[in-house]
């Protein structure tokens, strides 16, 4: 791993000005892909800008009819407030079953989509339930945060906050794992929200996306029959080492009939 | 049975340092004046080599030294050497293309070295190495098996056609006379998938010359320093074998990636002398993944005739196997002598033949790992045997009764000669042990819960304890094979054994104390078991193949029986009694018959002072050495059954039960025989169900380069396993052990594959049993 400069800044203009105008600057946050990535040598972050020391970023609270989740609470948080596990408890679930104990005490909430893996559990979430994503400058729908593989809508500067997730009437994520990596070979999160039927699916295309033609069956028909009923196209879903376009689109219909079972 | 003794669950004495983190590794192991290497490696298959140019490595802070393929070539160093000579049929001797230490004019794999870099930091050697600027010019690279012999490329000159040898075994004409004449002929094409060992602790080394004494030592993470030592300088560097001394100290698992002579140390050894200071490197975990020693790789025809009974009467094997882009140290024995001679199982067959077709391509090396050919033949035997029950409509467990080597000694039609077994009781042990009586209810319970479960046996037959030297030899074997041991009696009556056997894993440590132990009637914690280190054992072939206690213990064994023979002699003069009316018993020298006697630690004591000694007729002293060459092979041997359920919505298999029953003959330490028979049956599921090296067949790239991409077995991708064991004690050793370190990883895969195929109704699926390959196969059904 190459040295690099470490930033502890207490405030979010701090942090965010000293990543202005800065090619080789990144956002450190729980730091769980950004170091292992280090270390890989697959990025040469020259300054890392820790996230951890500035006060109001970490916590759960609920507000109305939703849970705001600051962007440093760890998944381990997550997976064990009794707020989330009472309201939303897929959503509990779904960052339980992040990674390993290790990547859970230290991963977080906005380092996750901020990174947006296209194999990462939050990004199911946070378009499956419909979540607002706050960052230092605006408020941005979950239909119009994730932009594609690696890619949000954040700009350079700006900096995720907080995400805030309604409490939906019914919800379940349903994840088949990548035997190697465990991280999601097709993860799929179905929600019964004010908006509607959603269904989001992780690990299965280059980004997190929604599955029209589940959530119009489920919206006439919430069962598990009706979403393993619909065939899913492959074309844009990705083929590797692990899994053909083929085989995942199929998991995408078996995953969300489960999902639904559970909700 | 002593608490402590033969039989006994001694808990291991290496724990307590493993498991408080005060293990010593080759990379704790730091140096006055120490550097780090750090290696370039080609990022291309097949390539020459151009020019490498180093001016601008040279110029980064820190660095000491920087040595390319043709610096080391200019000094007249050749390349590593095979350790085993296998001739084609026609009798003209395999291809050994040169395997230089440093690449010369081509590299041959993705992560071929083809320089190093020395400077004062970790960091600093890999930062220079990434500077080295090497001018490949790319060649298109073999990277299949199957196809490498009709590729258009050549890995390398003298083997155009990228055959290292055609090799047959046993008798063509009568196999052919048996399929000719069959009542049923079972036919299987079968691949055994290729491995990466990932052991625990990469493979790390430390070189340091000492110019006072002009003498070298090597530390280095390997399981049979002596060989190390020997091939080093013997075939490689030319220096005096006495001056050098090889240390292999904790070592964090081995499976047989860590026998090999690798050009790593040897460069740092190499290079220690003319940078004047040691040199230390430590693999990180994707040059492990590039650059050790790669397994199994094999893609197989089998033939198997039956009479109308399902009685075997001919087998014929047709492999190539993979040894990748150069011979490393064993590679050309282990899809031949130790494939072919287990080609009959546990089965009176009564004509075998197997040809194998060894291929180079651009791919790491591929050499011995955990079992050793032995689970590539056992594959290949116990894949045919249940899809010929299936395709003769017999029960699994049937058609292997009807088949079984039932009289002792028994000679094989492939060149080896069973002394003893039970296979029947193996069989039907685990049959109990599984409920497969209970197995149809379980089967319908399952598919009411619309579940497929299927059960497949696999009935292994090994041959460890590495092995009688002449018969190696005659094989081909460029070294002997029998073990040294040493044990030296301190005047306390404490006790130090040396032991040419290397412990990385297996717990000699424990064991072989027990053994001492109990044969001297003195407390485990009285004996120490020390080896690894060329310096302080006599000698030493090494750990693998099981060979450890059979072979290395039988050693130790020899030694103790020489010192309690001497201490007989002692006792005979201090009771003024006859040698010969001396017995020795739980610790005790005794006048047979009277109570006249003397504790073994009197005994030591006198041997060094010995002031009331029989001088004139017997050296002071008590420390005596062995050496034990075996007369056979032992042969364990036993029956996994597997039940798995499949999910047929998502392909996954669950394992719902494994059971093993193994004869290791007599049993040392159970609880570390069942470790190893867990350890073993981890790797032989990894194998089945998640491992799988993968090479781009285009490009020759390493596509499964980290664990993100290639599949180890977790403990929550396996059941609790069901072990047991019959015993019949081998009978060419004084112990009557057998070896029990490769079985699980040899028994499983077969076991685990024969019930996904019940399970799914089909004749193969291919290894890895991946989630989508069942879900295919399950769809290829319907």
């Amino acid at each position: 791993m190459q040295a690099f400069q470490l930033h502890q800044p207490n405030s979010v203009a701090s942090a965010t000005q000293q990543r202005a105008g800065k090619d080789d600057a990144r956002f450190l946050a729980g730091g769980q892909s950004l170091l292992a990535a280090m270390r890989l040598g697959l990025n040469s972050a020259s300054e890392l800008i820790d996230l951890s020391k500035i006060p109001g970023l970490a916590g759960i609270k609920v507000d109305g009819n939703g849970i705001v989740i600051g962007a440093m609470t760890r998944h381990a948080d997550v997976a064990a407030s009794a707020d989330v596990k009472r309201l939303i408890p897929a959503l509990a679930a779904l960052a339980g079953s992040i990674g390993d104990r290790q990547v859970r005490n230290m991963g977080t909430i906005g380092g996750s989509i901020a990174n947006a893996d296209p194999a990462a559990d939050y990004p199911a979430a946070v378009l499956g339930l419909g979540a607002t994503v706050q960052t230092n400058k605006r408020a941005i729908a979950a239909d119009d945060f994730f932009k594609g593989f690696y890619e949000t809508a954040l700009a350079e500067d700006e900096l995720i906050t907080s995400v805030r997730f309604p409490v939906p009437t019914k919800g379940a994520y349903e994840k088949f794992k990548n035997p190697a990596s465990r991280f999601a070979l097709v993860g799929v999160f179905v929600a019964q929200t004010a908006g509607g039927v959603r269904v989001a699916v992780t690990g299965a295309a280059g980004s997190v996306f929604r599955v029209s033609a589940i959530e119009a069956a489920l919206a006439g028909n919430w069962s598990a029959a009706a979403a393993k009923a619909v065939r899913v196209s492959a074309d844009g879903l990705n083929s590797d080492l692990h899994a053909s376009a083929e085989y995942r689109a199929h998991l995408i219909t078996v995953l969300a009939a489960r999902a639904v079972a559970a909700s | 049975m002593k608490a402590d003794g033969i039989g006994a669950r001694v808990t291991r004495k290496e724990d307590q340092r493993f498991l408080t983190g005060n293990g010593q590794y080759t990379d704790d192991i730091t140096l006055s004046h120490q550097t780090y290497a750090a290696f370039v490696r080609s990022p291309h298959a097949h390539a020459t080599i151009n020019d490498i140019d180093t001016r601008a490595a040279a110029a980064m802070p820190g660095v000491v030294a920087i040595f390319t393929g043709k610096d080391i070539a200019a000094t007249g160093i050749g390349g590593l050497p095979c350790g085993w000579l296998i001739n084609n049929k026609d009798g003209t001797p395999m291809k050994e293309p040169p395997h230089h230490i440093l690449a010369v004019d081509k590299a041959r794999y993705v992560g071929d070295q083809v320089a190093v870099v020395i400077a004062e930091t970790i960091e600093q050697a890999r930062a220079a190495a990434e500077a080295v600027e090497v001018d490949y010019g790319v060649l298109p690279a073999v990277a299949d098996t199957a196809t490498a012999s009709k590729a258009k490329a050549s890995v390398h000159d003298a083997a155009a056609d990228n055959v290292c040898y055609v090799w047959g075994h046993g008798d063509a004409a009568a196999v052919d006379r048996a399929i000719a004449s069959a009542h049923k002929v079972s036919t299987l094409d079968i691949v055994n998938n290729r491995l990466i060992p990932n052991a625990i602790e990469p493979r790390a080394a430390n070189a340091a010359y000492d110019k006072s004494s002009d003498s070298y030592t090597l530390y280095v993470s390997n399981q049979n320093p002596h060989v190390e030592r020997l091939l080093m300088c013997a075939f490689v560097l030319g220096i005096p074998e006495h001056k050098v001394r090889v240390v292999a100290p904790d070592v964090g698992g081995g499976f047989g990636s860590k026998i090999f002579l690798y050009a790593e140390e040897t460069v740092l050894v190499w290079a220690s002398k003319r940078v004047g200071r040691p040199i230390k490197w430590t693999a990180d975990r994707m040059e492990s993944f590039l650059s050790d020693a790669h397994g199994r790789d094999h893609v197989t025809r089998v033939q198997m005739a039956m009479d109308g009974n399902g009685k075997f009467t001919g087998m014929k094997v047709t492999t190539t196997a993979n040894v990748g882009a150069y011979l490393s140290t064993f590679a050309s024995c282990v899809p031949t002598i130790l494939y072919a001679t287990l080609l009959a199982g546990q089965y009176a067959t009564p004509a075998i033949y197997c040809e194998v077709t060894a291929v180079f391509t651009n791919t790491s090396p591929v050499d011995a790992y955990r079992g050793a050919g032995r689970p590539e033949a056992t594959y290949v035997v116990e894949r045919i045997v249940e899809t010929a029950a299936r395709d003769m409509g017999l029960d699994p467990a049937e058609i292997r009764r009807r088949n079984f080597i039932t009289t002792f000694p028994y000679a094989t039609p492939v060149g080896l000669t069973y002394d003893i077994g039970d296979y029947h009781a193996c069989l039907e042990k685990a049959v109990k042990l599984a409920d497969y009586a209970g197995f149809p209810a379980r089967q319908a319970e399952a598919k009411a819960r619309g579940k497929l479960r299927g059960i497949g046996f696999s009935s292994y037959i090994e041959a460890c304890g590495l092995a009688p030297s002449n018969v190696a030899g005659a094989l081909g074997a460029r070294a002997g094979l029998f073990e040294a041991g040493e044990v030296r009696v301190h005047p306390t009556g404490k006790v130090t054994v040396f032991t040419g056997s290397h412990s990385h894993g297996q717990g000699h440590e424990t064991t072989f104390a027990q053994v001492v132990a109990d044969r001297l009637g003195i407390p485990i914690d009285d004996v120490d078991i020390q080896h690894g280190d060329t310096g302080k054992v006599l000698f030493g072939m090494g750990t693998y193949g099981s060979r450890s206690l059979a072979v290395g213990g039988t050693a130790i064994v020899k030694a103790v029986d020489k010192v309690i023979a001497k201490g007989k002699k002692i006792a005979a003069h201090l009771l003024e009694a006859a040698d010969t009316d001396i017995e020795f018993k739980d610790g005790v020298f005794r006048v047979a018959g009277t109570d006249k006697n003397v504790p073994f630690a009197s005994v030591a004591l006198t041997a060094y002072v010995p002031h009331n000694y029989p001088l004139d007729k017997l050296e002071p002293g008590l420390n005596e050495n062995a050496f034990y060459d075996p007369t056979n092979f032992t042969y364990p041997a036993g029956t996994h059954i597997c039940e798995v359920e499949i999910d047929p919505d998502t392909g996954k298999t669950e394992i719902v039960k494994f059971t093993a029953v193994d004869d290791f003959g007599n049993i040392i330490n159970p609880m570390i025989v069942e470790g190893q028979v867990h350890g073993g049956l981890a790797q032989g599921i990894g194998q089945a169900l998640l491992e799988g090296c993968v090479y781009d067949k285009e490009s020759g790239q390493l596509l499964t380069a980290t664990y993100m991409d290639y599949a180890m077995p977790r403990a929550d991708d396996l059941p609790n396993f069901t072990v047991g064991t019959h015993v019949t004690p081998c009978t060419h050793n004084p112990l009557g052990v057998k070896g029990c370190g490769e079985a699980g990883a040899i028994g499983s895969p077969p076991a685990l594959i024969n019930a996904i195929t019940h399970a799914i109704g089909v004749r193969d699926i291919a290894m890895p049993a991946t989630p989508e390959r069942v879900w295919r196969a399950i769809q290829s059904r319907a």
